[in-house]
């Protein structure tokens, strides 16, 4: 399990098409970095049109934690294509390089190989976040500096002190790790299915954008399966943002994303072990 | 001694497609066994279930005289394979793809192992080059690599010689003669070069739509006396007459004014030669044509016509 482990993610980072990701990532907040370098200032005094009325809000606003936290909204959607990209290959993109006959030709067990490849996937989604954490929070301190947050939601704004907001960072960057993995461990299902990595990739985007949309939906069908949705879970990491943290509900959600992630990795196993190759 | 391998009343369909159809057959030790049939007929579909890719609807494989439903991972440590293309991780060199593929070997292959089978498939010094880099054949070498780095007694080699050029071909040949002559191994092989099985091929089978038509001892099967003999030479308005009333009579399978074919033990052509030149016929050509190559074709024609 180990060497297959080992090779599992030299495979992954032999790949110039891995760190493509890594540079998505980088370009995103860059870009954001920049726009807020810029203009900034115009940004926060028009999300903040309507709190200005009814409060004088002192300090540095336009700070690295508000930058992070824009990039992070704006990432949402982004990160979980990523994953995708390696997850949806994992399988299927051995299938239509025809390595995977090759493989399975060697004395190893399938279901170590769907571990393997699962673990393989879980280490890059990791340093994904990881290296979001840099380009994204880190740069941010370093162009803009530490003050409070403001977090604006839709029907309050959330204040929170500037030496109250790191650890909250890093706990929603291992809430996203666990949410990650669930969308790591759903491309990896769709992908045994597949000979074609775009395939698994596509479905994984199309699940993940479709079962946005019905998590979004205010209409009471969609209420009642809302809570079941790996989309609803997903975004738990936005409550570390929030006073008082929701604890329960984020742990709720966190529970949610590991059922969901060992489904999702035992059906690989049952329909991987009975996989005919004909790839 | 339990054969090396075996199957029983092997099935396999794909929906309404029955791809292998109660196929039993068995290699034995030692054997070079030629697995053939038309494009279609089930080979890989059987090969696959020989490496433990596909499993069979019902019947069994017995590797070594063990189930290799029950012992998958314990018996591919014997087998050696290359199943269709030998496709690699293209974006790796052939060195690293030979290493990665060792070390699932479950055995500590050190690295004078890897150089060794890198020198015998005659690869050593593009090892370094990356895999999309090689040529076909290059690949189908390195194929042939991978499958034998760790040693193992069995080797299933399909279509190894696709891609390869003549010499590449003869190569190929002298090294699974080695292989099976030197050290002792057993292969299947398949291939759709007849002639290639005919001269290394110990036993063999022929398939059509999933059903063994015959298996046996290549010897055995092919009869020197039914080889064909095509001799061309300038036109002779009396080929019939002069045949008429000679010995070789009796082995023209047809003729025409330029050229006649016999049907006869190749080892009596250097007398017809002699007969023909002594009866003033001006020879230009003398041809064999292989006895598998026309067997398979009678077989499978035979087979087809049935159907």
């Amino acid at each position: 399990m180990t060497q297959l482990l080992r090779i599992e993610l030299y495979k992954i980072f032999s790949r110039p098409r891995t760190y493509i990701s890594f540079a998505i990532i980088a370009a995103i907040s860059g870009v954001i970095q920049l726009a807020m370098l810029s203009d900034g200032g115009s940004f926060v005094n028009f999300a903040l049109q309507g709190v200005n009325e009814q409060f004088d809000i002192q300090g540095k606003v336009l700070n690295g934690y508000l930058v992070t936290y824009i990039t992070l909204q704006s990432l949402l959607i982004h990160i979980p294509l990523l994953v995708a990209l390696v997850g949806g290959d994992a399988f299927a993109g051995e299938a239509s390089m025809g390595t995977l006959r090759l493989l399975l030709t060697k004395p190893i067990s399938r279901t170590q190989l769907v571990l393997a490849k699962f673990s393989g996937s879980l280490v890059y989604t990791l340093l994904l976040l990881i290296w979001l954490a840099i380009v994204s929070l880190g740069v941010s301190l370093l162009l803009f500096g530490t003050g409070d947050l403001i977090n604006l939601k839709s029907d309050a704004f959330v204040l929170i002190m500037h030496n109250d907001i790191l650890w909250r960072y890093a706990a929603a960057f291992a809430f996203a790790g666990i949410a990650m993995m669930s969308i790591a461990s759903l491309s990896i299902l769709l992908s045994i299915f597949a000979d074609n990595a775009i395939g698994p990739i596509i479905s994984t985007m199309g699940i993940v954008i479709v079962l946005t949309i019905l998590s979004n939906l205010e209409l009471p069908l969609f209420t009642l399966i809302k809570p079941y949705l790996l989309t609803t879970h997903v975004i738990g990491w936005k409550g570390f943002f929030d006073d008082p943290v929701p604890y329960h509900a984020i742990g709720n959600s966190a529970l949610v994303l590991i059922i969901y992630t060992i489904v999702f990795l035992a059906a690989s196993i049952i329909f991987f072990n009975r996989k005919d190759i004909k790839s | 001694m339990a054969p090396v391998i075996e199957t029983k009343n092997l099935n396999k369909s794909f929906k309404d497609f029955k791809a292998v159809s109660d196929l039993s057959f068995s290699v034995n030790k030692g054997d070079v066994y030629g697995f053939l049939g038309q494009n279609g007929a089930g080979k890989s579909t059987t090969i696959r279930m020989l490496a433990g890719l596909i499993f069979p609807d019902n019947g069994h494989v017995f590797i070594k005289g063990q189930e290799l439903h029950n012992n998958t991972r314990h018996l591919l440590q014997h087998i050696g394979a290359i199943i269709e293309r030998p496709d690699m991780y293209n974006y790796l060199s052939g060195w690293d793809n030979l290493k990665i593929f060792a070390s699932l070997s479950n055995k500590k292959i050190p690295n004078t192992r890897l150089h060794e089978v890198l020198e015998l498939t005659g690869i050593a010094d593009r090892r370094k080059d990356k895999v999309k880099a090689y040529s076909q054949g290059m690949k189908q070498r390195l194929g042939i690599a991978i499958a034998m780095v760790h040693d193992p007694d069995l080797l299933i080699l399909d279509e190894p010689t696709n891609g390869l050029d003549p010499q590449g071909i003869a190569e190929m040949r002298k090294l699974i003669l080695h292989l099976s002559h030197d050290l002792g191994k057993t292969i299947l092989i398949s291939s759709h070069l007849l002639y290639e099985i005919e001269h290394v091929a110990n036993r063999m089978i022929i398939i059509h739509k999933g059903k063994k038509m015959v298996e046996g001892i290549v010897g055995d099967l092919l009869h020197p006396g039914d080889t064909l003999i095509q001799v061309s030479m300038l036109p002779d308005t009396d080929v019939a007459g002069k045949l008429a009333g000679s010995a070789w009579q009796v082995y023209v399978h047809e003729h025409t004014s330029s050229a006649i074919t016999f049907k006869m033990d190749p080892a009596q052509v250097p007398q017809l030669n002699q007969w023909l030149v002594q009866n003033g016929m001006q020879v230009l050509e003398i041809k064999t044509k292989h006895l598998l190559e026309e067997y398979f074709i009678s077989l499978t024609n035979d087979a087809a016509a049935k159907d």
